[in-house]
């Protein structure tokens, strides 16, 4: 069984984000990670793979400056390959672009019986991509899921919902985007991460997909103002002095709420 | 373009018009397009009159989906009826998990661009813009749409206040799902609802909700307890849903719910980015927790620094007493 696996490579989530003041867009400069939203997305592929008892994941990103720090963290978990497309001409791409440019790396990857991907990225959350991936490729997909397991050539998926979760059923192949919990990502070992430094990574550009890359102009979208939000103010802090209940009784009573 | 027709993506559930159909319709009516209509992606039932009254002049309903999902069947009727002719100027739709897959489908059908996480939309002649906020709300950024339509948006809960004003019920309209092919191929089997008492958590008036301070799976009955007592909802932090303490469903943030009680109160939660976007629209937040550098007492209204283990068993005895 062969699982491709979209991953994206961020700003380190632990520094605070930045706008680019040229183009109104995150910064993307510098060292990038993996989301860490697709951990779990690699995690699960390398478990199917174990479980189907043979095949191979392989991890297909997108950057703009042929970073592939983030996508080695992958491949230290055990993915195969990599396919990074890199073009400073898709800098700018809408979550569409995107989508039509992870399609088409994911054809590049070769035939894959399941794509699987987060629900959404940590740093622009757009939520749409694996979805789009589908309508692309002419794929069923489930989105949200939160359990997954594979039996011959059909997906068997818990998908999240308001209420509770839907059992959902579909032939393979098919995209799945994996909700954060839907297993637990392993850490790479010492070996895997010695290993990742020489597995191969298929860099190309959007040229060598056949897309035209859409960039700012083709976006379809202009951001026109950035401002800052309304600040809300920091009201009383106290340290607890054995008594700090007593004042969240008191601002409740206040509120007439109890 | 000018906007003369609006679609709002509405999501019927038992019955009625979700809460955040109607926000969206109360918005699209505001817009000053000449055509509000309502999209359902099942069957619209008895929700034509309340769609109506909320300014939806005609309902295009699907009909029952028999177990197929959203994404595919919803954007392929969306698709079919632009190509007969029949074509919005934009579409609302709000965040949800099935909207959200129809958005996706259909901008790749259409080839446009769909701008995700809203909060406000302004209509000026041709141009049609959208704010989202970032880095955990505290900068709004305003985007418009360059290419040609139809403009696809999509809008976070309690973007806008639901206010009935439109007519009569909205004359119902067949949108066939058209032939769809392997993308169709995905079924429901089966439907489970997580048991859930007391009042929903995205429309209680009070919300408790515990994070990872809370130490322990096991601790969060204290939250619940809480809830209980001051008849609230318990909600919870990305960090203990991901953990298992809790369901998915608990969840308040950025993708989770969106809440805006009277009272939020923070238990055990230091306030990431992720959970702020969810709960900073509370009218009033009382935060608990040991470490005084956390960015949750940067919006909290009262802040405690203490040890959540011996201020919430205090609280819930005091509140407890007064009976």
């Amino acid at each position: 069984m062969n699982i491709v696996v979209c991953v994206k490579q961020i700003p380190d989530p632990a520094s605070p984000g930045a706008l680019d003041p040229s183009s109104n867009t995150l910064k993307r400069e510098g060292k990038l990670v993996l989301d860490d939203t697709d951990r779990y997305g690699v995690e699960m592929a390398l478990q199917l793979v174990a479980k189907a008892g043979g095949g191979e994941v392989t991890l297909v990103s997108m950057a703009p400056n042929g970073e592939v720090s983030g996508m080695r963290e992958g491949l230290a978990m055990g993915a195969a390959k990599g396919v990074l497309v890199s073009d400073p001409a898709l800098k700018g791409s809408d979550a569409l672009t995107t989508a039509k440019v992870l399609a088409k790396a994911i054809q590049r990857a070769g035939a894959a019986d399941l794509v699987l991907a987060g629900t959404e990225s940590s740093d622009g959350y757009t939520g749409t991509v694996p979805e789009q991936i589908a309508e692309l490729l002419g794929l069923p997909s489930i989105t949200f899921a939160k359990k997954v397991d594979v039996d011959g050539s059909t997906v068997n998926v818990q998908r999240q919902t308001d209420a509770g979760y839907d059992e959902v059923t579909s032939p393979l192949p098919a995209v799945i985007s994996v909700t954060a919990g839907v297993v637990e990502p392993r850490y790479p070992s010492f070996k895997g991460i010695m290993s990742a430094k020489s597995k191969p990574v298929d860099t190309c550009t959007a040229g060598d997909l056949g897309v035209t890359p859409a960039g700012w102009d083709g976006a379809g979208q202009q951001i026109v103002s950035v401002i800052a939000a309304e600040a809300r103010a920091a009201g009383e802090v106290i340290e607890d002095d054995g008594e700090g209940f007593a004042k969240i009784v008191a601002f409740l009573e206040n509120l007439k709420v109890i | 373009m000018a906007i003369n027709t609006i679609w709002v993506y509405a999501e019927v559930a038992e019955g009625k018009p979700t809460a955040g159909t109607l926000e969206l319709l109360t918005k699209a009516r505001s817009l000053g397009a000449g055509t509000v209509a309502a999209f359902v992606v099942g069957d619209a039932g008895d929700a034509a009159g309340a769609l109506g009254a909320y300014g939806a002049a005609t309902v295009y309903a699907t009909g029952d989906l028999g177990g197929k999902l959203p994404g595919p069947a919803g954007s392929g009727a969306i698709k079919a009826l632009i190509d007969a002719g029949t074509s919005p100027d934009l579409v609302l739709f709000p965040s949800t998990y099935g909207a959200r897959d129809v958005a996706a489908r259909l901008s790749v059908k259409l080839d446009t661009t769909v701008l995700t996480n809203n909060t406000d939309i302004t209509v000026a002649g041709d141009d049609v813009s959208v704010t989202t906020a970032i880095f955990g709300g505290n900068t709004l950024v305003t985007t418009k749409f360059t290419a040609g339509g139809p403009y696809l948006a999509m809008f976070r809960p309690k973007s806008f206040a639901a206010e009935e004003g439109g007519a009569g019920a909205g004359a119902v309209v067949a949108a066939p799902v058209p032939e769809l092919g392997a993308t169709g191929a995905a079924s429901v089997i089966a439907v489970h609802t997580e048991a859930s008492t007391g009042p929903k958590l995205d429309e209680a008036n009070i919300v408790v909700s515990g994070g990872r301070g809370l130490g322990e799976a096991g601790k969060y009955e204290l939250v619940e307890q809480l809830a209980k007592l001051l008849k609230g909802a318990p909600g919870a932090s990305r960090a203990i849903v991901d953990a298992g303490w809790v369901p998915y469903s608990y969840q308040v943030g950025q993708t989770g719910k969106v809440v805006k009680p009277t009272v939020y109160i923070a238990v055990g939660i230091s306030g990431a980015t992720q959970h702020m976007v969810g709960m900073k629209g509370s009218k009033n937040i009382i935060a608990i927790n040991k470490d005084k550098e956390a960015p949750i007492f940067g919006i909290a209204d009262l802040g405690i620094v203490g040890d959540v283990h011996k201020v919430l068993p205090k609280l819930i005895e005091a509140l407890q007493a007064r009976g």
